[in-house]
């Protein structure tokens, strides 16, 4: 049997299906929780699990609770996803049970497999521990990972990068190659360029409210593993004569990914245009169900009945993402939704960042959630190069009188994180980089965009420029904003034997690897995509990160953990 | 443990979730509803009692044979028959979710099925590996003694990559202190936190702390990674210590204030607070530091007068609204409500009232009057939000003044139910003339509109009020007898 670490179960999800376990002799599975184990007539027990040290106890409860006179006895395994780790080996060590345990190993999963174009390691906590902690453990992961899809797509000629981690990743690869020569392998490269970027190069872009169609699925339910649940009355199913009665309670748990054929054609654009995409999508379908009028032999019949399955497939998913759609316009209509927007737009464009903004006074006196206060006021100060000292102090102030002066850690975690900042060199960048770099454009085309800032209606997400701009004309003509921007950039380029040189065809593309060190949004990827597949781009985008994060998982991630008041 | 899960699911659908209602007249949606009809009139053509989901889903809404589902299943059925097994089997045989169809033209998923099955597949740790040790699934079992190191002449280095290759490696051996930071200075250069937070663990228990910390001193990888190490196994004696040493004294009070969070009993809170307020934190947190402590101390004697005030039942206004909570650890602007609502009268000399409240914490103008605002409308009490905006000058002339603009202060009496009457006073106040007739119209001051419009000279609007007002009704009157003159 398999016990495991719930939050592990997500990403195997995607890579193994219980059937595949079933067919190497997983009898059962369980999840791991405190107490007893459950009965199972199983010899062997494995443990899946994160080394954490909250998840130690837990397994070390589990074992000190077996029964010990049962027969026949059950046999302990423990599996650390990704790596072995020492400190939680000496924690099970010193509660008494780590000679429990007949294998302790590791199941190296580095990166892993969301959608054709993108590889994620699921590490929640990367930027935290990067950027606050100084841990630098997961770009040794990292790193890892990079070697591994090397050694499955040959080695990387070109190694771009900018920012301490992105900086820290490209040495230990090169030493890594370098210590073991037996890596040096002969496939031909598939990957041109290797693009390493800082999620703290541009901490402006996951702060913003993604708009495109799955940022905002993202934004306002929470993509898990390419998993969203949604409220369920919508999708309730409207036969007649049921008039509704039992409405579902249950969330409804759809998958996302690009082998929905209408999902990868309207997942990247602006939700502006997605209504216009159903509403001809439904017209096309209604004719094609319509076309059985007109079959009249046999085998027009027939290839009408042969076309039924995805027919109807087109059919449900047409339906369930109307609903969503539905949704989605719901809340992107209301007044809150429209103010708020107005108000990252102008910090995003240069307006007003330098005083107290009415709108965030209103939402702390309101008692938005905090999370949303956080992200404006972040979003301020990153777009002003920090606050002026009184600003800051005003919405500190404000904030811990009404949210509970304990938040004072979790302001403290921001600060650290250089996302909320005093104004320290009395001088403001970000107009500069903002006018180099093209990041505010005012005539956005969200239907047929022709530039990547459709994806947040006139922001260009710096991080995607940075990747534009080293395609072309490369980052030379950009040195003086790229000083601006924390971390060092840098180039380095990797041997390949004479035979593995690509020789390129004239109009074929180039592919690049950019990887997120900290942590991407759909937008970012949704731009990316967009870059892909622009006719004379001549570059197409593979995107690997440490995790997909929008703007309130990724700050949640550096609040404190506050435990709850005690009532 | 389903049953746990699917309250779990309960809770959220229940709380997160609410009702949408979708406007049916909004021209916006028309395509989307277009769509949808679509969709729903091709239901009645292809009428398959079958759900046509893509993905088979079981009741509790988990694609059948994912991971999450398969465990709920074995946990419904572990206890109990054979049946529900060989079902579970079934299910989870009988549908493998797709893999997502590529975007692009590199597949990346192959990277993760079956290595063995790919012959020119070589990963990284196959390849170094010098034992040819698997990661995952072993076949046999080993003795137990085999996974231990006994060789001694492993040089730092070797002894740090056999490590990052999950092995375990006695590290007793490196005795001398330059021995030892030789091998920490190994690690660090590797990168592996894993690695290094071992180290660090053996340094810990074999050096001096003074000794430990000179040298981490040089050594900033490893002091984080040691730092982080101590606040996750909690750790804080050790860990202030070392914060102490360092002069980093603005952690070292952060750090200590964050214990707080773990003292249960308030009065033990309120001690802990107040020996917080000496740390040496930042002169704008100490100040936040002090108020905290304050405010506990006020939240202490009030919740003691108020519950003994509620239990004796003398009280109207705790008879009248029994409260829901203690005040105990609220946040101050929750307890200036709260003090806003049992104890608005109270002389500025007693702790609770809201006056006292608001001068020992500074609270700026426009969070009382929005507070205030909200208590005092809450229990209805018109007379009390009259006189939070009446001013009277030297001339003894009142005249109306809202520090936050009088159409919040409209919108915060709609919430609360305000009369007509109230209402349209204030908005009748409201400076901007297309925000009041917004307000006016909004929430149906008649008066207000007709006499907007009167100063407006908007005959043409005025006019095509009229239908908006009941036939025959005084507003009604009054829109004609404007228009008549």
């Amino acid at each position: 049997a398999i016990v495991w670490d719930e939050y592990l179960t997500g990403p195997f999800g995607l890579i193994a299906q219980y059937s595949l376990l079933k067919e190497h002799e997983v009898e059962k599975m369980f999840t791991l929780k405190p107490g007893r184990l459950p009965q199972a007539d199983v010899k062997n027990i494995i443990f899946f699990v994160r080394p954490k040290l909250e998840l130690m106890d837990i397994i070390t409860d589990n074992v000190l609770r077996e029964d010990r006179g049962r027969s026949p006895q059950r046999d302990f395994h423990i599996l650390f996803v990704p790596r072995r780790s020492l400190l939680c080996e000496q924690w099970l060590k010193e509660q008494g049970v780590l000679g429990s345990f007949i294998h302790r190993e590791q199941y190296s999963l580095d990166l892993i497999p969301f959608d054709g174009d993108l590889l994620s390691m699921e590490s929640e906590s990367a930027f935290k521990e990067c950027y606050l902690e100084s841990d630098q453990t997961s770009l040794y992961h990292a790193a890892k990972g990079l070697m591994t899809l090397q050694a499955l797509y040959g080695t990387i000629p070109q190694i771009f990068g900018k920012g301490e981690c992105a900086r820290h990743v490209a040495n230990m690869m090169i030493r890594m190659k370098r210590e073991f020569p037996g890596s040096q392998n002969s496939i031909f490269p598939v990957f041109d360029t290797l693009l390493l970027l800082d999620r703290n190069v541009d901490l402006l872009t996951p702060l913003a409210t993604q708009l495109t169609y799955e940022g905002l699925i993202d934004e306002i339910y929470g993509i898990q593993n390419t998993y969203v649940k949604l409220p369920p009355e919508k999708f309730a199913p409207k036969k007649q004569g049921e008039g509704g009665k039992d409405l579902p309670t249950e969330p409804k748990k759809l998958q996302l990914n690009s082998a929905e054929e209408l999902y990868a054609e309207i997942r990247d654009k602006n939700f502006n245009a997605v209504g216009s995409v159903l509403s001809k999508k439904a017209k096309i379908i209604s004719a094609a169900f319509e076309e059985r009028h007109h079959a009249k032999t046999v085998g027009e019949i027939k290839q009408f009945v042969s076309q039924l399955p995805h027919m109807q497939a087109a059919r449900s998913s047409l339906a369930n993402h109307t609903s969503i759609a539905e949704l989605i316009k719901d809340i992107t209509t209301s007044e809150d939704f429209f103010d708020n927007l107005t108000v990252e737009q102008e910090f995003m464009s240069g307006i007003d960042t330098d005083k107290v903004n009415n709108y965030i006074e209103d939402c702390i006196a309101q008692k938005h959630p905090l999370i949303k206060i956080l992200r404006l006021v972040c979003l301020q100060s990153v777009c002003n190069s920090g606050l002026k000292q009184k600003v800051l102090d005003h919405y500190k102030r404000e904030i811990l009188q009404t949210y509970g002066y304990e938040h004072i850690l979790t302001l403290n975690n921001l600060e650290k994180a250089g996302l909320l900042k005093p104004q320290t060199s009395g001088r403001n960048n970000y107009p500069t980089i903002r006018k180099t770099l093209r990041l505010w454009m005012d005539d956005v085309n969200e239907q047929n965009p022709n530039d990547i800032s459709y994806v947040y209606s006139g922001y260009a997400p710096l991080s995607v420029r940075l990747a534009q701009l080293l395609a072309r004309p490369g980052w030379r003509s950009i040195e003086e904003v790229l000083k601006m921007l924390p971390g060092p950039h840098f180039e380095e380029r990797q041997q390949l034997p004479t035979g593995l040189q690509k020789k390129r065809q004239h109009g074929e593309n180039r592919v690049t690897l950019v990887f997120f060190l900290g942590g991407v949004t759909y937008a970012e990827i949704a731009a990316l995509r967009f870059l892909s597949q622009m006719e004379d781009g001549g570059t197409e985008y593979v995107i690997a990160t440490t995790k997909l994060i929008n703007g309130t998982s990724w700050i949640k991630s550096l609040m404190e953990r506050l435990e709850p008041a005690p009532f | 443990m389903s049953r746990a899960r699917a309250d779990e699911e309960e809770y959220w659908h229940s709380s997160k979730f609410r009702a949408f209602t979708f406007d049916d007249e909004d021209d916006e949606l028309s395509q989307l509803k277009e769509s949808k009809r679509a969709v729903n009139s091709l239901r009645d053509i292809v009428d398959d009692d079958d759900d046509d989901d893509l993905e088979r889903v079981s009741w509790s809404g988990e694609p059948v044979g994912s991971i999450s589902w398969s465990i709920k299943e074995t946990a419904s059925s572990s206890s109990s028959s054979l049946e529900g097994r060989d079902s579970s089997l079934q299910k989870g045989s009988s549908s493998y979710a797709a893999f997502p169809k590529q975007v692009s033209s590199y597949s990346l998923s192959n990277l993760f099925k079956g290595r063995n099955k790919l012959p020119s597949f070589q990963s990284l740790s196959d390849a170094l590996s010098d034992t040819g040790i698997k990661n995952y699934a072993p076949e046999l079992r080993r003795p137990k003694a085999e996974y231990k190191d006994y060789s001694s002449d492993w040089s730092p280095k070797d002894t740090v990559r056999r490590m990052q290759r999950g092995k375990v490696c006695s590290l007793e051996r490196f005795r001398s202190l330059q021995d030892k930071l030789v091998l920490l200075d190994e690690a660090v250069a590797g990168h592996d936190g894993n690695v290094i937070t071992a180290v660090l663990i053996f340094l810990k228990r074999t050096l001096r702390r003074e000794i430990l910390f000179r040298e981490l001193e040089v050594r900033q990888v490893a002091l984080c990674h040691l730092i982080h190490f101590l606040k996750e196994t909690g750790e804080q004696k050790f860990l202030l210590d070392l914060l102490r040493f360092l002069d980093r004294t603005e952690e070292v009070a952060l750090s200590q204030y964050r214990e707080h969070l773990n003292i249960q009993d308030v009065e033990k809170r309120r001690e802990f607070l107040k020996v917080c307020i000496g740390l040496p934190f930042s002169a704008e947190d100490t100040s936040h530091i002090q108020d905290h402590y304050t405010l506990l101390e006020r939240q202490i004697i009030i919740e003691t007068n108020d519950r003994h005030l509620e239990t004796a039942g003398q009280s109207e206004i705790f008879r009248k609204y029994p409260r829901k909570a203690s005040i105990l650890n609220m946040p101050l602007v929750t307890t200036l409500f709260y003090s806003c609502f049992y104890h608005y009268t109270e002389a500025e000399g007693t702790f609770s009232s809201p006056t006292n409240l608001k001068k020992t914490f500074k609270i700026p103008d426009k969070q009382y009057v929005l507070t205030a605002l909200a208590a005092r409308a809450k229990l209805r009490a018109w007379d009390d939000v009259d006189a939070l905006f009446t001013t009277k000058n030297w001339l003894g002339y009142t005249k109306k003044k809202a520090p936050i603009g009088f159409h919040r202060v409209v919108e915060i009496l709609q919430r609360n139910n305000a009369p007509v009457q109230v209402l349209q006073e204030y908005v009748r106040l409201v400076e901007d003339v297309e925000t009041r007739l917004n307000l006016a119209t909004k929430y149906k001051c008649h008066d207000v509109v007709i006499e907007t419009y009167r100063d407006l000279k908007d005959r043409i609007q005025l006019t095509a009020y009229k239908c908006k007002v009941e036939r025959g009704s005084a507003e009604e009157e009054k829109i004609n007898s404007i228009l008549n003159n």
